[in-house]
């Protein structure tokens, strides 16, 4: 059942490019798939209670090593992204190890993160010389396969693909017995020692699969929108509106962060259309109240609360879903 | 010794009261109700907001401002407590924090939509003194001062009256206090309101330096975590101390490089430090 909706659903989206649609349109099909696959990849931390607030950092760092790399030293993407994924993985891991050692949890770790995101960002800011700082930069275009930099259309299948290899890793880390640990983990990581998960090791998996992620899809936005700049692509407040969207999606599910993207990325384009720039600030507005009300009311997302509701169901079998709270 | 370094110097320990000041309202909100107010910035660029307005547009007298600022950001406390932290205040610390980061981004949104993006100064021109070779802006010798005559009041607020005793009390063990008659849920309320006047104390020294825009909070906010978490969070003894190590690490980092350069090493050395120590410098 569900495999066929899977089916249909990337068939009607492969079709999207040949539908004469506006490119309108397919920008922002391809803006959602990829920040989807952001969002998915914060969702494997924070479902596990490791609540970053430094994916603003590692999405900076993906996007600008490669871009600096291809400016200055004429390096091809083909080997600035691996390298761009590397460091920002490094980065996440000289700060996950200390921190999974020491267990800095909870509040500590969210505020070690957040000051992650703005070394990030201020180092860009104030490189100014190389990066440009604030004004941004673009990296040479030079339309190739060797520069990674192609029209719309292929970028969208690249997008499409990314977002399904996406939803694959999701599916692993839930299926896996990791998932288990992980889980016992977040509940209480003492006891969870105790039985004999290697709580480090657990977490430093996961902080890896999702710091990754977040890297690469940073370095397809800076190729697709051929234009960085430190304040869209790294530092707190890109962290809050990750960390908003898979919330508000549902990040204990798979499609959750994706649910997630349609709906902050649809917002903020159809205030911007409905209301132009003299209304500037209001869909972060609204953003911030549905923030809170979704932690209030329903932590577990858009996408929870329909599995929740479909799950109590009489004739649905099955256990029940957990207490809806986002562990922390 | 270089003039201008020992001038770095001194005006690090002027940014450092005003630091400690934003520190000590977030860590005894911290400390009391477990809670992190992400949004503890913004509830400061609010009193900012409220005292430009009122000052420089209304002309109300700057004082009759300050005092008006400091209860509307008390009572904006208040209510934080009351609508957002209360009704999730069973569930894990992490989800109060990101609720108050949905209350930073609609401060802040908010702001942009009311005011625009534009700087607002509130025009007020303080002199610049002249202390032997060096300059020390008037301004932040103000708001040190009343930074420490602020905690100083704090301290013996808390020492000397019983509804200081009380938040004492609670931060130290919240089972007993149920158990001595103490209505939490009233000094909770007492905290945040108190954490919001803090912040609009703060407001009314930062107006007197620095434009008001929407994203000051920005501007403040990280550097204020870092202080709180390097102190060790509810530690208001900690706060105080580490509100001086960074504005030193940054006032004295800014004068061998760029400004940016200088947070930057203030927020490695606080991700260094944490990683050491991660209860905080005065961690036995």
């Amino acid at each position: 059942m569900s495999r066929i909706a899977l089916g249909l659903g990337t068939a009607l989206l492969a079709a999207l490019p040949f539908l004469g649609l506006p490119g309108y349109f397919v920008h922002m099909a391809l803006l959602i798939l990829l920040w989807s696959f952001v969002y998915t990849g914060w969702s494997l931390m924070g479902r596990f209670g490791l609540v970053s607030l430094g994916h603003g950092a590692f999405l900076g760092i993906g996007a600008y090593v490669p871009a600096l790399l291809w400016n200055y030293y004429e390096l091809t993407p083909w080997v600035g992204i691996p390298i761009g994924v590397a460091l920002a993985v490094a980065v996440a891991l000289v700060i996950g190890y200390p921190s999974s050692r020491l267990r800095v949890v909870g509040h500590y770790f969210a505020l070690v993160t957040l000051a992650l995101s703005e070394v990030v960002r201020l180092g860009i800011v104030a490189a100014r010389d190389v990066t440009g700082g604030s004004l941004g930069m673009t990296p040479r275009a030079e339309p190739s396969l060797y520069a990674l930099q192609f029209d719309r259309t292929a970028f969208y299948f690249i997008a499409l693909g990314t977002w399904l290899v996406g939803l694959a890793i999701w599916r692993a880390v839930d299926r896996g017995i990791g998932a288990k640990a992980l889980d016992a983990i977040s509940e209480d990581e003492v006891a969870a020692a105790a039985v004999g998960i290697d709580v480090t090791r657990e977490k430093l998996r996961v902080t890896i699969i999702s710091t990754a992620m977040t890297g690469f899809a940073g370095a397809l936005l800076a190729q697709y929108l051929m234009y960085l700049n430190p304040e869209t692509l790294a530092g707190v407040g890109v962290s809050l509106q990750i960390v908003f969207a898979a919330i508000a999606g549902g990040m204990y599910s798979l499609l959750g962060p994706t649910v997630g993207a349609v709906l902050t990325l649809t917002l903020g384009e159809a205030l911007r259309v409905l209301f132009g720039t003299n209304f500037v600030g209001a869909a972060n507005t609204i953003y911030g109240i549905l923030l809170i009300l979704f932690i209030i009311f329903m932590p577990r997302g858009i996408v929870g609360l329909i599995e929740t509701r479909s799950r109590r169901r009489p004739d649905a079998a099955g256990s029940p879903a957990p207490a809806g709270s986002a562990r922390g | 010794m270089d003039i201008f370094l020992v001038e770095s110097i001194v005006n690090g320990i002027l940014l450092g009261g005003v630091l400690a000041l934003l520190a000590l309202g977030l860590n005894l909100v911290f400390g009391v109700i477990d809670v992190v107010w992400i949004a503890y910035a913004e509830l400061v660029m609010v009193g900012m907001y409220a005292i430009y307005w009122l000052h420089a547009f209304y002309g109300w007298p700057l004082l009759l401002a300050c005092g008006v600022a400091i209860l509307l950001v008390a009572i904006i406390g208040v209510l934080v407590h009351l609508l957002i932290i209360e009704p999730i205040l069973d569930q894990p610390p992490i989800n109060q924090l990101l609720a108050t980061g949905g209350l930073l981004f609609f401060l802040q949104s908010f702001a942009t939509l009311l005011f625009g993006t534009d700087f607002r100064n509130i025009g007020l021109k303080l002199p610049v003194l002249e202390i032997g070779d060096m300059f020390v802006s008037f301004a932040r010798l103000l708001a040190f001062a009343i930074a420490l005559i602020g905690a100083a009041g704090l301290y013996v607020f808390l020492r000397r009256t019983f509804i200081g005793t009380a938040i004492r009390a609670i931060a130290q063990d919240r089972e007993i206090m149920g158990l001595m008659g103490v209505d939490a849920r009233k000094i909770y309320l007492a905290t945040s309101g108190i954490g919001g006047g803090l912040a609009g104390l703060a407001a009314c020294l930062l107006v007197l330096q620095y434009d008001v825009h929407p994203f000051i909070g920005l501007s403040f906010g990280p550097i204020t975590f870092m202080i709180c978490v390097l102190g060790g969070l509810g530690n208001m003894i900690g706060g105080f101390l580490a509100s001086f190590i960074i504005a030193q690490i940054i006032s004295v980092g800014g004068f061998y490089a760029p400004v940016e350069f200088a947070y930057v090493l203030a927020f490695a050395f606080f991700i260094v430090l944490i990683l050491i120590r991660p209860q905080g410098i005065l961690a036995k």
